[in-house]
């Protein structure tokens, strides 16, 4: 990899939601370890996709990362700027260069409001342009970079589809020329007509732009299709991340193998001949994870060990990490 | 040999920039629908010109002047609604009485939208220790008979209040603390409305989204969530303009509200109760215009509330 400094680190960052009792006096009866101390880095340019299945807590991480929940544990530093402890100025800097896009587009736009003043709103709060003509014709040229017509500026989100008002929701994240953007799912709520041109456009825009993307999603082949390198999210931890090629052609997690396992291939000869790790149980709950590798109780590989010991991250090809008992 | 295709009808471009039917022209449409708050708004159209329009007939010292000789006179050409007890003119009376009845509906609204939307919103917005402070606050005030707490209130505030000059005219001091009582007992139900559409707005999305953007929380509050939840609002508000009136009669039949000379319909009605039989003029008329107003501001009400829908996208 490169040695210029990656655009984001994070460093054993935990999200833990308490669990209370009581209507008056609250007590804490248990934590949600939704991110339980994920680490990673990404560089300048890249696309890192965040995978696993529902509830493993890729979103929590995404939205964590943002500091749009508070974090327990950790550390954030995006281009350079501490998000965990910044405040005031530094924290408006990290706004404006990272941005997130959302995974319901009929959520993430305020019904209220029209195209204008949703593609605008980052360009005014950050008093990036401050008149609002100028400010219209910006929004008309982002709605052109996305693909929609300009003329559209005066409409409401009900008005459009769901393939539409995603290309509103990526135009008001580039409104304010971020770095970084955390694509949250971006494409799991549409059509699967609508899904290949939107990641062509998400990757039209990282060529233009030169944008880093955090890409989360569970959608594995269109994960293929876009990241550079891939991390595997079980029960709130990374238990393998590497080069994308590498993690696809050789997953070295059983995790990761019964991931890819389930991935339907279009070719009827090989789907029958591939033989498929199918994982038996329900993820446990994340309120109470088991003890050693939080994946043993499903694990087809699993070891005496794996019961006690906590597996520790390895590199066990470069740049290819994996937290298992039973890779060497 | 293909016929090329027919030329498919040109779709105009322009047409796609001129703003569409705004969300609020959408609510009229479908507000001009709901027949009885089309009658709901002619009679208050009718009600407000009455009294604004009957000002310009009758002066104001016409309506608080007494003449004992011509007291309680059946209607007549001269007093088409007759005269009261100490011989004023009912008809003036009730046009000058229901300006003051429409003020004291519309300011006491006004104080009941700002206190329930500011608890409410503090409440629904940052929920935790704040949100259980305002709503026990709001429990312990709901929990009380609000005609109780009104009357308590008047009662000590009843002390020697001065007149008034406000516009040019003269009014009994009693009317403010009128206005500050209704609104200061009124607020609690809205601002459970609103803490309710708080709470289930500011988990959207866009709520997200504007955080993401690093948008300051007032105006997180005050553009993105309050516009989303303005019907209840506003149809909390017509309603509450009805219920204001009402509560205003009630407080001022039993002797606590508006002095004379300065009259409304509530305080036209203390003391008609001794002529119920023998007087009718004096109850009849202020009390079918109560009547009256109340039912416009419920159909109105109504109106609203389906019009505002925003589950409603049709036209």
């Amino acid at each position: 990899m490169s040695t210029e400094t990656p655009l984001v680190q994070v460093t054993d960052l935990k999200k833990h939601f308490p669990i209370t009792k009581g209507i008056v006096i609250q007590r804490q009866v248990g934590t949600v370890r939704a991110v339980d101390g994920i680490s990673f880095s990404i560089a300048r340019g890249e696309t890192l996709g965040l995978v696993g299945e529902s509830g493993c807590g890729k979103t929590t991480a995404g939205r964590t990362l943002l500091g749009l929940y508070p974090s327990t544990a950790g550390q954030v530093d995006i281009d350079g700027h501490d998000l965990t402890h910044a405040r005031g100025k530094s924290m408006m800097e990290i706004r404006r260069k990272a941005q997130m896009i959302f995974q319901d587009p009929y959520a993430s736009l305020n019904p209220r409001w029209t195209v204008n003043a949703i593609v605008s709103e980052p360009m005014r709060v950050h008093h990036l342009i401050n008149n609002e003509k100028d400010r219209q014709e910006r929004v008309k040229e982002l709605l052109t970079l996305v693909g929609l017509s300009a003329r559209l500026v005066n409409r409401f989100p009900h008005e459009f589809s769901g393939g539409q008002r995603q290309r509103i929701g990526i135009a008001r994240a580039l409104a304010s020329n971020p770095r970084f953007i955390v694509c949250d799912e971006p494409i799991s709520a549409l059509d699967v007509s609508i899904q290949a041109q939107v990641v062509n456009l998400l990757e039209e825009l990282q060529d233009r732009l030169n944008l880093t993307y955090l890409f989360v999603a569970h959608d594995l082949s269109m994960v293929r299709h876009i990241c550079d390198r891939v991390a595997v999210m079980y029960l709130g931890i990374i238990v393998e991340m590497g080069e994308r090629d590498e993690v696809y052609e050789h997953p070295l997690h059983p995790y990761t193998k019964a991931l890819l396992s389930a991935v339907p291939i279009p070719d009827p000869r090989k789907e029958r001949a591939r033989q498929r790790v199918i994982l038996t149980g329900d993820v446990p709950s994340p309120i109470n994870p088991p003890s050693g590798c939080r994946f043993h109780p499903r694990c087809p590989v699993a070891l005496e060990k794996c019961k006690t010991e906590t597996p520790v991250m390895k590199e066990a090809a470069p740049g290819h990490f994996v937290e298992c008992h039973a890779v060497k | 040999m293909t016929q090329p295709p027919p030329p498919i009808a040109s779709l105009n471009l322009d047409e796609l920039a001129t703003p569409p039917l705004s969300l609020a022209k959408m609510a009229w449409l479908r507000f001009r629908r709901h027949k009885m708050a089309l009658v709901g708004m002619v009679i208050l159209a009718f009600l407000v010109l009455y009294c604004i329009g009957g000002a310009l007939i009758y002066s104001e010292k016409y309506a608080n002047f007494n003449e004992t000789s011509i007291h309680l006179q059946p209607p007549s050409l001269a007093h088409p609604f007759g005269t009261d007890t100490i011989g004023r003119d009912i008809l003036a009376r009730t046009i000058y009485g229901g300006q003051i009845s429409l003020m004291i509906g519309l300011t006491a609204v006004l104080l009941e939208l700002t206190i329930g939307i500011v608890v409410g919103a503090l409440s629904g917005y940052f929920g935790g220790w704040l949100d259980n402070l305002l709503m026990r606050f709001t429990e312990a005030i709901l929990i009380i008979p609000q005609i109780f707490l009104l009357l308590v209130m008047a009662k000590f505030f009843a002390g020697d209040i001065p007149d008034i000059s406000f516009l040019g005219r003269e009014f009994s001091g009693s009317v403010v603390v009128i206005v500050v009582i209704i609104g200061l007992t009124s607020w609690p139900y809205l601002a459970r409305i609103v803490r309710a559409e708080f709470l289930s707005i500011k988990e959207n999305e866009f709520i997200l989204a504007a955080r993401a953007i690093g948008t300051p929380t007032s105006e997180i509050i005050f553009l993105h969530i309050l516009p989303n939840s303005i019907a209840p609002i506003v149809v909390s508000a017509t309603l509450g303009i009805a219920n204001a009136i009402t509560l205003e009669a009630y407080i001022s039949f039993l002797g606590l509200g508006v002095r004379p000379p300065t009259a409304t319909w509530g305080n036209m009605l203390e003391g008609a109760y001794n002529y119920i039989e023998s007087a009718y003029w004096m109850w009849l008329f202020p009390g079918l215009l109560i009547l009256l107003i109340v039912l416009a501001i419920n159909f109105i009400g109504d109106g609203l509330r389906d019009a505002l829908d925003p589950r409603s996208r049709t036209v």
